[in-house]
């Protein structure tokens, strides 16, 4: 009796039907799809995505050279050289590379920092158009920072309480 | 007929063939486009968005894209036949169009055996795909061409058989007047589908193993062997096989309303619901495009059969449904117990 009854559940296409109906359904769900450029989701103060160089409110540089993050990295995507600066013999970076190919955006760098001059961003629209542009550099770094400064220093403002 | 006139009978005919061919090749295009769509839907997401009003121009973008493209040649391919393998795919799919009529008199070829025309343009495009498949001179083509052959012969049979059973209700083998033996006081009951229930199943099935679309699309088996049949294949080569097989997949959609559910005749028929109740090209071409999207359904919902699946369907399930309900056919006919026009 059971094969009878399997057998005519086969043949009637029962399950097939059942197929059927769910995608039916999903037909007019509400969908998902982000329309990209235009809409975007609400980005966490969390966010790890593009680098950038801080400075004191007083225009000054705040990285130290102590080159924790270099050594933190897990990708080995930091290279910074350093030296005296010529104006006051303060240690300064003279080359400070990141290179975005390596990187895994794991924020250790900002975590290891000491006076909070390397953070990411919460930028991640950006791309490159030539070989060697994924390697970015102090000045570029830092002009970001000099850019973003505001949105930067409120998401850290944000976030402070949870730390 | 005088000579004089030769050229003018070649010019209509020519015009004629230009006013299915072009919008069929649209059509082909808008498919594609509601095809991304419906599926995309069903996928939860949007489809094609971007180009023209609601993506409408997303399938003639892709065109331009696969026309523009460079024809790659495998370098042990047999040249000549691997460049006549996708003409021999697309030429049956456009040229059965002749005769599959869009109206009471509005077809190209008023053919009187045109059941067989079809089923020899039918059985025509797999030597496309074998072709391809053997001519490419790669082990992914070939499969898919192995699996499409023995694929195509299993359901071919089934095919043809739903087809006896219609030639022997409706007494003829031209499409016009299998149509008009669908005609009656009883509306949409009077059409071939209700007598001939199990066997519109087997056709509408077959069809769907015949044009290789999900869920029996083991010939190009995406994810087993890449491409199957047309993996060598790029540019508008490539495009020649897309074609056919969407010209197909029209094609069924028109078949399976034709033979079964009346084609251009109202499902109210007899009803006296004035306006409705008229027969009209509308409804062959509503009910094409109920059974196209129903292609698409079937391929958003199910995954692919395994092979020796496909091949027990066919020669165990669909093959002795087909024998057993010809007999039942004639018995239908034999005592009149279905009626044949008004
Ligand atoms: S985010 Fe992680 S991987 Fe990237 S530079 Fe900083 S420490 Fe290195
Ligand atoms: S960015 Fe911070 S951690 Fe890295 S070298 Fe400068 S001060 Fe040190």
């Amino acid at each position: 009796m059971k094969r009878v009854t399997e057998y005519l559940k086969s043949l009637l296409l029962l399950e097939l039907a059942a197929g059927l109906w769910v995608t039916l359904k999903y037909l007019f769900k509400p969908k998902y799809t982000l329309r990209f450029p235009m809409e975007t989701i609400p980005r966490s103060v969390r966010f790890r995505g593009l680098h950038a160089l801080r400075r004191y409110p007083n225009g000054e540089e705040r990285c130290i050279a102590c080159k924790l993050c270099e050594a933190v990295c897990p990708a080995l995507a930091i290279t910074i050289d350093s030296a005296p600066r010529a104006s006051d013999g303060q240690r300064r970076t003279t080359r400070y590379d990141i290179d975005l190919f390596k990187c895994i955006y794991c924020g250790f760098c900002e975590e290891s920092c000491p006076v909070d001059s390397i953070v990411l961003t919460d930028i991640l629209e950006y791309h490159m158009e030539r070989r060697g542009e994924n390697v970015i550099t102090k000045p570029q770094l830092l002009a970001m920072g000099d850019r973003f400064e505001k949105s930067i220093a409120a998401n850290r403002a944000q976030d402070a309480a949870y730390r | 007929m005088s000579m004089s006139s030769d050229p003018m009978i070649l010019l209509w005919t020519l015009a004629k063939i230009l006013v299915i061919a072009v919008p069929l090749i649209i059509a082909v295009a808008m498919y594609v486009w509601w095809e991304r769509k419906v599926i995309g839907w069903m996928h939860v997401r949007m489809g094609p968005n971007k180009i023209g009003p609601f993506g409408l121009l997303q399938a003639f973008a892709d065109v331009t894209k696969l026309l523009i493209k460079e024809i790659i040649i495998p370098t042990n391919a047999n040249r000549f036949l691997y460049f006549t393998a996708p003409l021999l795919a697309v030429i049956p799919a456009l040229a059965v169009w002749a005769i599959i009529p869009f109206d009471n008199g509005a077809v190209l070829s008023n053919a009187n055996a045109g059941v067989l025309f079809l089923l020899a343009m039918t059985s025509l495009g797999v030597y496309g795909i074998i072709l391809a498949g053997w001519a490419s001179n790669s082990r992914y083509a070939l499969l898919g061409a192995m699996r499409s052959a023995a694929q195509m012969i299993s359901y071919e049979i089934c095919m043809g058989m739903a087809l006896v059973c219609v030639l022997i209700l409706a007494g003829s083998l031209n499409f016009t007047a299998i149509v008009e033996a669908q005609a009656g006081g009883k509306g949409l009951f009077d059409w071939f589908w209700l007598p001939l229930l199990p066997m519109f199943f087997v056709y509408y099935i077959s069809g769907v193993a015949e044009t290789n679309r999900l869920p029996f699309d083991v010939a190009e088996g995406e994810s087993e062997i890449v491409a199957g049949f047309h993996v060598e294949y790029s540019g508008s080569a490539f495009a020649l096989f897309f074609l056919a097989e969407y010209a197909n997949m029209i094609l069924l959609s028109f078949l399976a309303p034709i033979l079964f559910l009346g084609g251009w005749l109202s499902p109210f028929q007899g009803w006296h619901l004035g306006w409705f109740s008229q027969p009209g090209w509308w409804w062959l071409f509503l009910k094409f495009f109920i059974f196209a999207t129903s292609l698409i359904w079937l391929r958003a919902t199910f995954p692919r059969y395994r092979y020796d699946q496909i091949m027990r369907l066919g020669w165990k399930v669909f093959i002795p449904i087909s024998i057993a309900w010809i007999f039942v056919a004639g018995l239908f006919k034999y005592f009149n117990v279905v009626t044949i026009g008004h």
